[in-house]
């Protein structure tokens, strides 16, 4: 067996050993549903799609994904056992692959038990399935988005309470990086070709036309990128801040 | 007697704190090594640098005649560890934290199973084995600690405090155990206990405030006391040395 392998299988069978996976799993239905019928009026818009459902998606998973992510490394920096994984025969880049996708699993385990809101849609009405199936991966990549930022950040701290906080903060600037509240942040002090950049950072952009189905190559590169960038810095810190 | 760990001048500083301070000794195959020091000497610390966990800022590891910086993983691959305090997976019971260790040392087959069992029966942990390692004592940790760092048979042993928290019993079932493996092994050691040096190790290193103050066997290091006894020793060499600067980094 591979060591990604391994740390991939140990971590994911740690969430199902502590309550954390059963209260993540019940409050995300619960979340979905009430912003899916109350929020999203799911039913007063008379329209067999899942647009209401996923249209909240980047904001539950502002609070839920930083709490999954929170404990990936500042809970191996608190107990110490950092320096036991550190010290076994693994290269640190699957040690935080290996992490990083047994999270995704676990999300994306969550995200499929979502499956009665499909069921209750095609019962009322005869919705697009193949559009209802992008937008779920989509949902997942843009989730692997938040997850990757949670994991780096988490590397950063031993508190899982500020490795929370933080990523809450810095996955909020991303999705609304196309927004006055951050643009105005750097408007007048940098050029406007980084401004447009910043602009075109942000999730809710990029998730726009995901929840309608339409899965853009541009925009899975943007969260591919986006991924792969805060995974490298991941490994980057946790070579820096292992011992300290 | 072949070399088998070589430490070479090695140094560690934490920003204006000198942790460690060309430090070089050397373990041949056979032979256990007892690490001496009071409290924040720079036994762990130096254990870091052999085991790969910290990088020196000078000075060279090399284990099996590989650098430990050039090729970490092939020296991790020959090294069982027990860290301070004995670090686990809380959450996890011992048998699945054992089997997640030989997942990664990839131990397949027969051979897992029976490495498995074997370390179990020695370092009798049964009783407890489908417990979680958060409900453990103390004792039953720090010898999961061992289980996990033994559980691939490693040429190189490296246990930092390996009786710590143990009653006198598991104390004295452990250096056996020690003494048992010695003959096809380089093992270090480190310890507060004086009597255990004896018990155990075939040399003794003395550091204090990181530097290496004495080498050799224990019956040198009896020797350097007039009335032949080894904490007397061990005080005459180390109270010539600065107070302790620092507290040993975790």
């Amino acid at each position: 067996m591979s060591t990604l392998f391994a740390i991939y299988k140990r971590e994911f069978t740690s969430y199902f050993v502590t309550p954390v996976a059963y209260v993540f799993i019940v409050i995300f239905l619960f979340m979905t549903g009430i912003f899916t019928f109350y929020i999203g009026a799911f039913f007063e818009t008379n329209q067999a799609d899942l647009e209401p459902f996923f249209r909240f998606h980047p904001w539950l998973y502002l609070f839920l994904i930083p709490a999954i992510s929170m404990r990936l490394w500042s809970d191996e920096r608190k107990s110490g056992t950092i320096e036991l994984l550190m010290t076994l025969p693994i290269s640190i880049t699957d040690a935080v692959l290996g992490k990083y996708l047994a999270a995704w699993s676990f999300t994306a385990i969550a995200l499929a038990l979502t499956f009665p809101m499909w069921l209750t849609v095609n019962y009322l009405g005869n919705p697009d399935n193949a559009v209802i199936l992008a937008s779920y991966t989509g949902s997942l990549i843009m989730a692997g988005g938040f997850l990757a930022i949670g994991s780096c950040i988490s590397a950063f701290t031993k508190s899982q309470v500020i490795a929370f906080v933080i990523s809450v903060v810095i996955c909020f600037m991303f999705i609304l990086s196309g927004f006055p509240m951050v643009l105005d942040l750097f408007r007048g002090w940098v050029p406007q070709a980084v401004l447009d950049a910043i602009a075109s950072f942000s999730f809710l952009t990029h998730f726009t036309s995901i929840k309608k189905g339409v899965i853009d190559i541009r925009d899975v590169i943007y969260f591919s990128a986006l991924i792969i960038f805060w995974l490298y810095v991941n490994v980057v810190v946790v070579e820096m801040k292992k011992a300290s | 007697m072949s070399v088998t760990i070589k430490v070479k001048s090695l140094t560690k500083s934490f920003g204006p704190i000198h942790a460690v301070r060309g430090v070089s000794f050397d373990v041949s195959h056979g032979e256990v090594l007892g690490f001496l020091g009071p409290n924040g000497a720079g036994k762990s610390t130096t254990m870091k640098m052999i085991t790969g966990f910290l990088e020196p800022t000078s000075g060279t590891v090399e284990v099996n005649g590989c650098d430990v910086q050039d090729t970490p993983i092939a020296v991790k691959r020959a090294i069982g560890y027990l860290p301070e305090g004995a670090p686990a997976y809380g959450e996890m019971t011992v048998r699945s934290f054992l089997n997640f260790i030989a997942d990664i040392r990839q131990l397949t087959g027969s051979h897992r199973q029976q490495r498995i069992a074997e370390v179990i029966d020695s370092i009798n942990i049964k009783d407890v084995i489908d417990q979680s390692i958060e409900t453990l004592s103390k004792g039953f940790k720090r010898r999961v600690g061992i289980a996990q760092a033994l559980l691939h048979n490693p040429k190189v042993l490296i246990l930092d405090e390996p009786t710590d928290g143990l009653d006198p019993n598991q104390k004295h079932e452990v250096r056996n155990l020690i003494k048992e493996m010695s003959q096809d092994k380089a093992i270090i050691i480190s310890t507060h206990i004086l009597e255990e040096v004896h018990a155990v190790c075939s040399r003794a290193i003395i550091i204090a405030s990181g530097a290496l103050l004495f080498d050799g066997t224990p019956a040198e290091l009896i020797a350097k006391s007039d009335r032949h006894d080894i904490d007397h020793a061990f005080r005459l060499i180390t109270a010539a040395t600065e107070p302790v600067e620092t507290e040993e980094i975790a």
